[in-house]
């Protein structure tokens, strides 16, 4: 048994330990937040987070999250950044079919706890492994700023 | 795109005449009663008498398979607590349908928006009318029947109320969820009116009181959120790929990789060693022409995807690749161009080309080439069916659930009422999910699975290796031109492979649906025009990709005139407006466009004032002929398609190692009036974005018949950074006692020639072979 420790919650999985965290989540658990979108982390529809840190959950055996804290976007929420990041997908009306969100918004969550008020090449620079292929870019970009406004006023 | 009327045959979905009407099931008291599962909802009301009775050619709405509905009996429920449920029956892959056919119901309903409920129709046209999600026509087609649904429920529960209180109906008005009695000021909620209503029948069309368009709450305004939207966020929306079913099985395919191929031999042996594999199964293959039909191959099916996936990798497999097996679009590309400097089938002369161009002081020519592109959803296709008790049941992301429907009956043996089609959001359509081949997979899975539930996922090499793909063209174009360098002649040779032979592979001629996406009907003032279609041999799947056949043709042309107007030495906007000529009315019957997007040619002329109006607009925002720095320039491309008006300027920085980036681009558009200004906005935005994947890096090439790109490292997207920096939409506004056009795809077409325009205008290096990649390093 893999014990695992998914939003908050500890979840132990019988797999091969080389089973990507993404089919973990979503077949073995049911979280089906995270989407599958390349397989190669080419594309960041998986993203989620490990111990706070964005990674692809599509190329992550789920033995590497073993003990470790793995936030889906069905917790991201949980924390005041992440309520701010839906709040202003919501407000700006970010998404077009919807599918790449989450893994967008896990991205800037990441994002903005590292840097509250990040600047445009920030944001290009920690988007970059995220593809919409809707191209809802320029209100990805609108709606972090707006998010990272908002947490900055309510400090 | 429009499925072109042949299609409908070729797909074996239902004719276009459609009985009157059908009363499936009397219980008419649970009517308006909140049955969100929609079965208890049964009146179909088809096309209108008037349209049955006319044998000539039907357009828009009318002449879709399955015509349309308005009847609010399907429509809208509402409950004891007054919630209103509104059926959105078009599926959502996007473009903001969910949002945007409810607000239309609910405002004619007079509905508080908090109040009202979404549910998705399951594939079924005899109720729903025609619910094939393509050829950007989603509201331009339902605009009023969504109207009139919203307008006979307020009619019964204001009926409802009068009655309550034995008043005129007269003397009553529904307002804000509830139904007032002016004299009195007495009020009635809505849900507490519902089962009353219920009771009455519903008012003849003719009859209803549409509001007064200065009156709308919703429409047009831009206060209304996306209904999704939070679901989205929050990761709680369900795509295709995101079905769950008790005991449901999980399967990948291995496909042929060259289209026409079969499984000669396989070994399963080491497949079936995987942890969690549970069986191997083939495909029966589909010969070609491929239909909407799975290609056939090896299934593997497991406990979870991922095992699908390693057990698939085991697999020994030889292919037998079949008449494909050569197929090299390097190759390709001069057979096309050699099809393209030889006279073609002629689609349409004007004049005397030959005779202007022997007369005239200039002849210029290029060639334009756009190859292959994938939809690329970022859902890849997937879907999930289960059979039991001779019924089956399909899950799953389509944007054509009855063809879907009648498909997987057909394949099952099944007559289609057995076969429910449920209806998830689209991660993603561009036409792919219009072609169900998946859902065939899934529903043959199950069946060889005892019925049990088996999901198909596609893997993104899937995707790229068997899709539907856009086809390939090579555009020749010659102009001959005055001495003040004004085309008195124009010649275009189309040349590509048809979606047609898809379904029938002896079509070598583009279909008219192809012609008219921006090649035949072209409106320019130029008197002497010839249009030819050389044949081209398809040899792969063919489908048809946002905005189609338009995005070769206007590439090429609005490229071409920029480069008349280049070689002129006059301002490509003032050139283009030229072309363009004074604004007037133009039947496309007069430019041989018998398709017209599928619309009546007197209601939907071709008008060169909304053409020209549109340039105009984006050049004025866009500051046209501002001082640029070094390295900057504005393109222009102006394009009709969907029945819409769309100009677009591209503003790029080419930096001196060819690095482009694009700080900005002006869309202006004219699709008369629109419901949702947002999700136009926001469709434009998204057609930018794919306009420049397409124009910087798309492409599938083919080697030994096989897709070269297996991800998104070789099948590159636009990310970010490389995406327009700003995109600032201008929305002409419109009439809405006029047509409408479409919104989701016309704001493609026009930005890869703009933003090569604006290429040329920063570096003078001039783009005719797409994509660009790094053609601007050389």
């Amino acid at each position: 048994m893999i014990p695992l420790n998914i939003n908050g919650r500890r979840q132990d999985v019988d797999l091969p330990v080389e089973t990507p965290l993404l089919w973990t989540l979503r077949d073995e658990l049911g979280l089906t937040g995270t989407k599958f979108g390349c397989g190669m982390a080419l594309c960041g529809a998986c993203t989620v987070h490990l111990d706070g840190q964005p990674i692809r959950s599509c190329v992550t055996p789920v033995g590497a999250a073993a003990n470790k804290k793995v936030v889906t976007i069905e917790a991201v929420g949980n924390a005041p950044v992440g309520r701010a990041l839906q709040d202003a997908w919501v407000d700006v009306g970010v998404p077009q079919c919807g599918y790449c969100q989450a893994g967008q918004i896990m991205s800037a969550a990441a994002l903005l706890a590292r840097s509250a008020r990040p600047t445009d090449a920030q944001i290009d620079e920690a988007m970059s492994g995220n593809i919409c292929r809707c191209g809802t870019y320029t209100r990805i970009r609108a709606a972090i700023k707006q998010a990272a406004a908002k947490r900055g006023a309510a400090r | 795109m429009s499925a072109p009327a042949g299609r409908a045959a070729l797909v074996g979905a239902e004719p276009a005449a459609s009985p009157e009407l059908i009363v499936v099931n009397m219980s008419r008291r649970r009517f308006l009663q909140g049955i969100a599962a929609l079965g208890g909802l049964v009146l179909a009301v088809g096309h209108p008498a008037a349209a049955r009775a006319q044998a000539a050619k039907k357009f828009g709405a009318d002449g879709m398979p399955n015509g349309w509905v308005d009847d609010p009996l399907a429509f809208v429920s509402i409950a004891d607590d007054g919630i209103v449920t509104v059926v959105c029956h078009r599926s959502e892959m996007g473009q903001g349908v969910r949002t945007g056919m409810p607000m239309i119901v609910a405002d004619e309903l007079e509905a508080d928006w908090k109040r009202v409920r979404v549910a998705q129709a399951p594939g079924d046209e005899k109720k729903f009318g025609n619910q094939d999600t393509d050829g950007s026509r989603s509201t331009r087609h339902f605009f009023e029947p969504m109207r009139r649904c919203g307008a006979a429920a307020r009619t019964m529960l204001e009926e409802a109320a009068a009655e309550r209180w034995k008043v005129p109906v007269g003397e009553v008005e529904a307002r804000n969820h509830e139904v007032v009695h002016r004299k009195t000021g007495r009020r009635l909620g809505y849900g507490a009116l519902a089962k009353a209503a219920a009771a009455r029948p519903v008012p003849a069309r003719e009859t209803l009181r549409l509001k007064d368009p200065a009156k709308f709450r919703y429409i047009g305004k831009g206060q209304v959120k996306l209904v999704d939207a939070r679901d989205i966020a929050t990761g709680k929306a369900q795509f295709g790929i995101d079905t769950r079913l008790p005991g449901m099985l999980y399967a990948v395919v291995a496909r042929p990789p060259v289209y026409g191929g079969k499984v000669k031999s396989v070994d399963d042996a080491e497949a079936l060693k995987v942890p969690g594999v549970q069986k191997v199964i083939q495909i029966e293959d589909s010969p070609p022409p491929a239909h909407f039909n799975p290609v056939g191959g090896v299934a593997v099916i497991a406990r979870n995807t991922w095992a699908a996936i390693q057990g698939r990798q085991a697999l020994k497999i030889a292919w037998d690749d079949g008449p494909n097996a050569g197929y090299d679009s390097a190759a390709f590309k001069t057979t096309l161009e050699e099809a393209a400097r030889k006279p073609g089938k002629v689609v349409r002369s004007d004049g005397d080309f030959a005779a202007a161009a022997a007369g005239a002081a200039k002849r210029l020519e290029a060639e334009y080439y756009v190859p292959h592109l994938a939809h690329a959803t970022m859902e890849a296709p997937a879907a999930t069916a289960r059979i039991a008790n001779g019924k089956c049941e399909v899950w799953g992301p389509f944007q054509s659930p009855q063809a879907t429907r009648d498909l997987v009956a057909k394949r099952l043996g099944m007559s289609a009422g057995d076969v429910t089609v449920h209806v998830t959001l689209l991660g993603g359509g561009f036409g792919r999910k219009s072609k169900p081949d998946y859902a065939i997979e899934a529903a043959v899975l199950s069946r060889a699975m005892d019925g049990k539930p088996v999901k198909v996922t596609w893997t993104r090499d899937d995707d790229l290796h068997n899709g539907y793909y856009h086809t390939v063209s090579v555009e020749h174009l010659e102009a001959a031109v005055d001495a003040q360098g004004n085309p008195v002649a124009w010649l275009h040779r189309s040349v590509a492979p048809t979606i047609i032979s898809t379904f029938d592979p002896a079509a070598k001629n583009e279909a008219p649906f192809e012609l008219g996406m921006g090649v035949i009907n072209v409106p320019f003032a130029i008197p002497n025009v010839r249009i030819e279609n050389p044949e081209a041999t398809a040899h792969t799947r063919i489908g048809w990709f946002r905005s189609v056949s338009n995005i070769p043709h206007a590439f090429a042309i609005q490229s071409f005139v920029a480069e008349l107007a280049a070689a002129a030495g006059r301002d490509p906007k003032d050139y283009l407006l030229e072309v363009i000529g004074p604004a007037r009315q133009v039947s496309p019957d007069a430019l041989g466009d018998t398709w017209n997007h599928g619309e009546s040619p007197e209601r939907y002329p071709v008008d060169t004032g909304r053409l020209r109006r549109v340039a105009e607009i984006a050049a004025r925002e866009a500051g046209w002929g501002k001082p640029l720095p070094k390295g900057r320039g504005l393109g222009i491309a102006a394009h009709y398609s969907f029945v819409s008006y769309i100009a677009t300027v591209v503003e790029v920085a080419v930096a001196g190692d060819g690095t482009l980036t694009i700080p900005r681009v002006h869309m202006a558009v004219d699709c008369g009036a629109v419901v949702n200004p947002d999700r136009v906005r926001a469709q434009m935005e998204g057609a930018a974005v794919m306009g420049v994947a397409a124009a910087m890096q798309g492409e599938i090439s083919f080697k030994n018949g096989r897709v070269e790109q297996d991800n998104f490292h070789t099948y590159q997207l636009t990310r970010m950074a490389e995406a327009p920096r700003e995109i600032r939409v201008h929305i002409v506004p419109g009439d809405y006692g006029k047509p409408m056009g479409g919104v989701g795809e016309p704001g493609l077409p026009p930005i890869p020639p703009a933003l090569c325009n604006a290429i040329f205008a920063a570096t003078g290096k001039r783009i005719r072979r797409l994509p660009i990649r790094d053609q601007l390093k050389a």
